[in-house]
Order: C-alpha cells, then structure tokens, then sequence
C-alpha cells in the first residue's frame, strides 16, 4: 500500500496463498488471543482489590495460622476481565448459533430472569435468617411449586435437588423410604431400558438397587413382553425416561404404570425431556409416581458450562409423605419451613438432600420464565419443540437415516450411521466437521441403543431460517461425506480455536492443575 | 410470546414439509386418555413489565441483608462480590454454554475448570481438586461414600463439631449407601473427641474446621489417629475465605478436604446455587467424584484442556460409576475463579485478616453484654454466644429492630438442647458502626 492511500479506502491486495496459510508468530488469531494460565502471568504480588489494612491476627489463633506461601496468583481488574473476556471467545454457546445436543434441551435464556434472579430481595438473603423477614422468597417457592404440580398434574413436590441426577436421587429415596415403610423393603431391584440416561443406572446402584435392563422393541420403546418378565415381588421401581432418549413418546406409558403398580413397584419417570409435553400433556395422567424436572432444560435456567441446575421432584400421593425436609408449610402466620426430619409435619421425611433450601436462584428464573410463557406459550413451547424436531428429521431423512423413520419423533431427531457406511467417515468426524461449519455438534453415540447415534435437539427458540442454516450445513456435509472427500471430516475440526484434542493422553498422565515446577511440555506419543 | 421465533405462517410451510395437517398429528403416540385439549390451569402469559411487578412484589416482602446489621453465619457467609465478577459469568459465552463436551469449541470453559481447580488445590494444600460438586454439604456426603471405596470399610464417624445439616445430608446419602455412621453430640470444641470413637471398621472421620460453633482447631492429630488406624481424614470449611489465614487441610494430613465455596464470588441466594469444593491426595483420584479437568494437546500440538478420567462417570460407567453426578456448579466455579485471581494471594490473606479482626470486634462488643457469654475459644470470623434466653426469640426481637442477629443453634439442631446458643459472624461488610448498635439493642432484648 502507497503513501497516498492513508487515510481512504483500502481493499484487500491479490491473494497470496503464501501469506494466508501460516502460521501467526505469537500463536494469536485475528481475534481470538493465545491466552495464558493465571498462574503465567507472573502476578504473584498483585491483587485486583482495594481493602482496607487489617490488624495481625489475635493470640487466640497461635500455632493455628498459615506458615507457608497458599501460591496463588492475582490480576489487577483490567488484567482480569482480559484474560476471561479472551477466554469467552473461545466457547461455544447458544448465544451465538444453534447447540442441538439431545437431551440436553439448548434453549434461549431470557436475561429477565438473569435481572430478577439479582433482586437483593432475592440473591441478598440468608438461608438461615429469621422466616419472618424472608415470606416474599417462601411465597416464591410456592408458587414455583404449584406450577410445577399443575404442569404435571402432580399432588406434591420437592423442591431441593440441585440438579437432576439429584433429583434422581431424591425420587428414588422416596421410593426406598416407601416400601420400607410399607414392609417391602426386600425390593431391591429396579428396571431401566437400556436407552436409560447413564445417571439412572448410577442413581439405583447408589441407592442400594440392582439394576436389570429392559429391551427395547423395533420401533424405539420399551419391550411390554420383556417388562412384563421382569416385573414381579422383587422389583422396587421401574426408571423410564418419557419421552424416551430415542426422542420418542412411550405409546404403552399407561400400561408400563398399570403391569408396575401391579407388581407392587413403583413409576420413577425421568423428566429430562419433559420440554416436549410441558403444557399440553401432564405426567400424573399418565401413572407417573415420581418424576425430577430439570429447571435447567425445560425452564431454561442458564447451563452455565456445567451447571448450576435445579432438579425439583414431583410426588405421587403414596411417595409424598417421604418428601425430605425442608417442606413449606403455608399456615395462618404465613410460610414457614419445616425444617428437620420427623419434625411435626416432616415426621416420614426420609432426609435431607443439601444443607440449604435448593437453588432459590434458579427458583427466581425458573419463575420468570414461566410467568412470562403463561399455560399458553408453554404448551407452545412444547408444540414448537416437536415441531422444529421433525422438521429437521423431514428435511433430512432422504441424506441421513433416521433411526425410527416411521411416524413422529417428539421434540429430538435420532439418526444412526447406516447412511455413512463406506464413506469412512464416523459419527465422531461429522460432528467434528460440524463444528467447522459454525454449529455445535449434537449429542453422539447416544442412546447406546444405536449405532453410531446422533440426536438431534433443536428446542423451540430456533426461527424457521436458523434451522434452515442448519439443515443445508448437514446436507452438504453430507453430500461431502458421501463424495469421499473424507480428510474434510478425518482432520476437523480445522476452524475451531484448537484442533482435535487427544483425550487418551490426558486419561493416561493426567495433569489436573498448574505446578510452580516448569513440567516438560506434554507430547503426543 | 417474545421468546418463540416460529410464525404461524412458518408452522404451516413447516408442517407441510414434514406431511401432516396439524401438530396435533405429532403428538398421535401420546395416549388419548393423556390429550388435554386446551391449557392447563395457569395465567397466559405475560409481558416483561408484569413480570417484573409480579417479581419486584415478591423481592421486597424479603429483608435484604445488605439493608442494615446482619449477622448470619452458619454455613453461608455475606462478603462482598467485586462488580467484574458478576459482569462476567453474564457473558454469553460462559453463561450459555453446556458442559464442555466438545472441548476444541469450550477452551474457556475448560482452562477456567483447569485454573479453578489449581486454585482449590492450592488453598486447600491437596494435590488434586476437581471442577466443583453442588455445594459443602453433598460434597461432604460425596467424600464419605468416597472413603468407603477407598477404603472398602463402611463406617464414618463425625464429629460435634460438623454443621448439623451436613450430617442430615451425610446421613441420609451414606445411610442409602450402606454406610453406617456415628455423629457425636454437638460440641463447641471437642473436635477430637472422634479419635476414641475410630476403629477397625471406619471408613472415615469427618471433622470441620473452623466447626460449626467457629471453633478452628488443628486437626494433625486426629489426621494422624484416622490414618494408623486405617482410615481416611475428612476436613470439611463452611467458610472458604478461613484459607487465606489459617492452616490447610493438606498441612494438618486431611486425605479429603470439602468446602462450601460460596463465600468466594457468590451471593448468599437464600442458600443456592452454591459451589462445592472437593480436593484430595492425588493417589485417590480415580476415585473421586464430579468432573475433572486435564492438560492435553491438539493435533497440532498445541496446550488445550479436556474433561478426562470419565471412566469413573455415569455416562460411561452408568451403574459402577463413582457418584451419579452430571451437571455440577460451573458457573458458581467460574465466579469462584474469577474473585479468586482478583484477590490472589495479596487479596485473600488480607481479606482473611479483616474478617477476622471485625469478628475480634463483635466479640469484645458482645462479652460487655450482661448476661451474654462467649462459647467459642478460638474462631475466624464466626463465633457462638450464650444467651440467658431462647436464641430464636432473641433473634426475633432484635429482627424487629432492624439487626439481623445471626442463626439460632436451634434453627440447626432443635434436639440438642442449645436452644439459648447463637451463632454471630461478622465479615468485611460488617461496617464498625454496626457492632456497636448489635449490642446496644442485644442488651436491651436480653434485659427485658
């Protein structure tokens, strides 16, 4: 570029191949930064906040106090907000594109409820301050509570699991409490089709429960005649997940919970995909006896990369009676917490689940968002979540293979790698490729149940032209897979902020945090 | 409704693609007996400006803690959260994104799980940490039923000094995983007492520090007693920022260190979410539970990180798994991570030291009240006191005052007979003028 272009409009000079395929010299990309450990950035003296001088600590505490250095690094704040905003831009998130991870159910998250969940009324109290000065929070969690027992028609509810594996916990402990309390505590099996989430089988192992797996028919659903095997004086519950993980509604759920409480056991119903029906179908109709709701997916509290979430379970009147405490109790004064088990009106609680009350933030936003859908948009969540499902499956069916291509699916895609076959590219290199197209993957090599699974969720927040971006982004790739041009898939991804990482040698010298001592850099082997 | 994209025009072209008239047709596997034809028995929605009335109605029936005195303690500590914190665990990129299964697209998610979790290694003084659990209480569940692997034994022993609802949560987790366990009474400082209840069967002892009471006590001998013995130490910290100032678990031999980690980046919320620190010896680690966080490299051999070890999961062990755990406290660790490099070590240790010199404060405040005795010996910011009346009804009276005084021993344990004990901590939000209005109006309450 002249002398005389500063200052006027530029464009870009003829390629050259040379210059646009190195490497960069410092590792940084345009805008993504090479960004260093906290423990690199040689902050050991600094910190990044103004407190007052503070005296030595008092002779009580002789002989009780720090002696070494803890070893830990400091950032001014400008030096802060880089290092994480640089961090930030290298996720993934739904902000930014469609994450159709089955079974985890990406959705929108309102910044609403991100506003309310800082109310001071809420995010500024103590779990343990006098009830008195805390009524506007109980009467929240009430009304939380009586919309989730109406959405699923459902006499009872406990609020406190933090997520929803404890949830799962927490269902499975009532179940536990009740037959021990009924004298059926020799039940110690419990049955779960092998398409189970793996936090079901964990849960019942970790319960005390044996776990016996149910097969699964032709078309995706549990196998009556298999059930109906296994079902007997022996079993304590049956674990189903409906809609099922194959993304399909369970067409028998009214007879699986008859031949069950038959047979004595109880219905524990994983709620994961509860998106599907919420407002339009209610899982007490259908003979559920227990049943977590993960606030996180179908009411759209933020995953946070890994959580917090919220689990609340819903009760069938012969589990509720083994609620573990805290309970709410509305009487004449106004809410109170019941909070100790065999308490006066706790007095068959089988527990406590947490030291506190739950997830009251998630509670806040849970809230919100229900407030804000009312019983009309959220049966049209679910609606517009089936709907998006099947769409993609429609629009997709004549380049990939569904798994189940007959009828429906509710509000995720399943497909296998049959239509891969020969083009050796896997399950793992088109996510992968995916990746490089600008979407997350979905969920692969889930449910166990198919080979080489891919489940599709795409969740209600989609426009029609997003998912449309989606569905032509697989159908090339698709058409590139089965053109052969395989080392697209066998390197990807090539876009991403890394390359493909090697997982085998993380598990086999695992290094799990920073070390004052300069290790050798880590090597492929 | 502002949060559904999809036109009634686009669901008409849509289901047209997919061959069916109406979505009821989608819903054809659904029992008719479970159809419900129109919504169910709720208000229709509602704009952003309802809401927030109907939300603003229900926040201000609750008494903020920043609005005057407060003094609770007990397992949830009020520190002040800098302003960047909060900023950014709202970036969209850390606040939307899952569980960072495809790690070549959640670098940041996962460097910050790998910092976070040497964070938690070094404040603890253990060799390894992992990348959260939900809270202290389920991690300290997490930690016994952890020893019970480890050690193939089935007892744990708690000791008087272990918050009360950490022991219903121990409880009722170990108890449905066949583990016995033996909680001494509750007792301001006799964490020591565990050693004569150790024997061949324990699996662990679980002992706290600074205790429930806010005792600190050095618990090297008891390390020393549990591991001759066969078994595992456990050393549970309600209140993290108690690092900055004293003694590690790893110094004193813990084999498991848990903590509560709100104190550090998150808000007291009424008791969640919060964020669980575990950390251990490293020869443990492949029993431990929750997700952890490794150094890898890419295909081009540059540094990255991964979730690894997942063979101790649910989703690949399924019913051999360590815990059924799956989404944890990510963002509560993020904002754990992002105070703590704010903080560092300059930070912590000061911020440490102020918290305990506002306790030191509040102490010599509430001794010259008549009738008041302190019950604690030796405490970091947190301290019991004996009333010459029931606590809670105290805590009531000075409420209605506008002092939040702290956690009656009763709200934790109705059955000990310390109905007349309080719990008082004071932090770096504890402004001085406020310790001397405390036991201005204490003493009023108790005279009366």
């Amino acid at each position: 570029m002249s002398m005389n272009n500063v200052g006027r409009p530029t464009r870009p000079e003829t390629a050259n191949d040379a210059a646009t395929s190195h490497e960069t010299l410092t590792g940084g990309r345009g805008l993504l930064q090479d960004e260093a450990l906290i423990f690199e950035l040689n902050g050991w003296d600094k910190t990044g906040v103004d407190l007052p001088e503070a005296a030595a600590p008092s002779g009580d505490l002789a002989g009780l106090l720090r002696a070494e250095p803890i070893g830990l690094p400091g950032l001014s704040e400008p030096e802060a907000v880089r290092h994480y905003v640089r961090l930030s831009q290298k996720n993934h998130a739904i902000d930014l594109a469609l994450y159709p991870l089955g079974s985890c159910t990406m959705k929108h998250n309102p910044r609403l409820n991100e506003k309310m969940a800082r109310l001071p009324g809420f995010s500024d109290i103590h779990p343990l301050q006098p009830q008195s000065t805390v009524q506007g929070a109980l009467q929240l969690m009430d009304r939380l509570a009586h919309w989730l027992k109406t959405l699923t028609g459902m006499p009872a509810v406990a609020l406190t699991p933090k997520a929803g594996a404890h949830g799962e916990m927490c269902g499975m402990l009532a179940i536990r409490a009740a037959h021990e309390a009924n004298g059926q505590g020799h039940r110690k099996t419990v049955l779960a089709p092998t398409s189970a989430h793996g936090t079901n089988p964990a849960t019942a192992a970790f319960v005390g429960y044996t776990v016996v797996e149910i097969a699964q028919t032709e078309d995706g659903r549990v196998d009556m005649a298999d059930l109906e095997s296994k079902l007997g004086d022996h079993v304590a519950a049956i674990m189903v997940t409906n809609p099922n993980t194959c993304g399909l509604f369970e067409r028998d759920v009214v007879e699986i919970a008859r031949l069950t409480h038959a047979a004595g056991a109880y219905f524990y119903c994983d709620g994961a995909n509860f998106n599907a029906i919420v407002g339009r179908v209610r899982p007490g109709d259908l003979g559920v006896d227990a049943m977590h709701i993960n606030l996180h997916k179908t009411f759209s509290t933020p995953h946070g990369g890994g959580g917090p979430g919220a689990g609340p379970v819903v009760l069938s009147e012969a589990l509720a009676p083994f609620a573990p405490t805290p309970w709410l109790v509305h009487g004449h004064d106004g809410f109170t917490l019941v909070e100790h088990a065999g308490e006066e009106g706790a007095k068959t609680a089988f527990g406590r689940m947490s030291a506190f009350h739950g997830q009251m933030g998630m509670y806040v936003r849970a809230y919100a968002y229900m407030l804000s859908h009312g019983a009309d948009g959220l049966r049209q969540v679910a609606e517009d979540a089936v709907l998006n499902a099947n769409y993609i499956k429609a629009r997709l069916k004549d380049v990939m293979s569904p798994a189940f291509p007959d009828g429906p699916c509710m509000h995720e895609a399943l497909f296998d790698d049959n239509w891969l076959e020969g083009t050796g590219v896997t399950t793992l290199d088109f996510a992968k490729a995916m990746i490089d197209e600008g979407f997350h993957p979905m969920t692969m090599y889930f449910p166990l149940v198919v080979h080489g699974a891919m489940l599709i969720e795409p969740t209600e927040t989609e426009s029609k032209q997003e998912l449309d971006r989606f569905i032509e982004a697989l159908r090339l790739l698709a058409g590139a897979a089965k053109a052969g041009e395989t080392e697209r898939f066998k390197g990807a991804p090539f876009h991403a902020p890394l390359r493909r990482l090697d997982e085998t040698l993380a598990a086999r010298k695992p290094r799990l945090r920073w070390k004052p001592v300069a290790a050798a850099p880590l090597a492929a082997e | 409704m502002r949060y559904l994209p999809l036109t009634p025009e686009d669901r008409v072209e849509m289901l047209g693609a997919i061959g069916v008239k109406s979505i009821d047709d989608l819903f054809v596997d659904v029992p008719a007996s479970a159809q419900r034809s129109g919504t169910v028995d709720l208000p229709l929605h509602a704009g952003e400006i309802e809401v927030e009335r109907e939300m603003a109605g229900l926040a201000r029936r609750n008494r903020a803690a920043g609005e005057g005195p407060f003094f609770c303690g007990a397992g949830a500590y009020r520190h002040h959260v800098p302003a960047t914190v909060d900023h950014i665990i709202q970036r969209s990129e850390f606040l939307t994104s899952y569980t960072p299964y495809q790690p070549e697209i959640a670098q940041g998610t996962l460097q910050v799980l790998f910092e976070f979790q040497s964070q938690v290694a070094a404040l603890t003084g253990m060799e390894v940490a992992n990348a959260s659990l939900y809270d202290g209480s389920t991690g300290a569940a997490e930690a016994v039923m952890m020893a019970q692997r480890v050690t193939r034994r089935n007892k744990a022993v708690m000791s008087g000094g272990v918050h009360p609802h950490y022991v219903e949560t121990i409880e009722t987790l170990a108890h449905a995983a066949g583990v016995a366990t033996e909680a001494l009474a509750p007792a301001v400082d006799a964490e020591d007492a565990v050693i004569a209840a150790i024997d061949a069967d324990t699996a662990c002892v679980v002992v706290q520090t600074p205790n429930v009471f806010g005792t600190v006590t050095d618990v090297t001998r008891i390390a020393e007693a549990a591991q001759a013995a066969g078994a595992l130490l456990i050393v549970v910290t309600t209140e993290a920022v108690s690092y900055g100032l004293l003694k590690s678990p790893g110094e004193m031999g813990a084999d498991i260190a848990v903590a509560e980690g709100q104190s550090i980046g998150n808000g007291l919320n009424f008791g969640g979410p919060y964020v669980g620190l575990f950390a251990c010896k490293e020869k443990f680690v492949r029993q431990m539970p929750g997700r952890l966080c490794g150094e890898t490299v890419d295909a081009d051999g540059k540094r990255g990180f991964v979730l690894t070890l997942s063979t101790r999961e649910q989703h690949i062990r399924r019913d051999k798994a360590t815990s059924n755990i799956c989404t944890n406290s990510g963002l509560c660790a993020l904002a754990f991570s992002i105070h703590m490099s704010l903080l560092g070590e300059t930070g912590l240790r000061q911020l440490a030291a102020l918290n305990h010199q506002k306790a030191v404060a509040l102490r010599d405040a509430l001794k010259a009240v008549p009738g008041v005795e302190i019950l604690t010996p030796r405490f970091f910011n947190e301290f019991a006191i004996k009333l010459p009346k029931d606590a809670a009804e105290v805590v009531e009276t000075l409420a209605g005052h506008g002092v939040i005084a702290g956690v009656p021993f009763s709200r934790l344990d109705a059955d000990a007979g310390l109905n007349d004990v309080l719990l008082v901590a004071a932090t770096e939000t504890t402004l001085d003028i406020d310790i001397p209005f405390f036991a201005k109006i204490l003493t009023k309450a108790v005279a009366q």
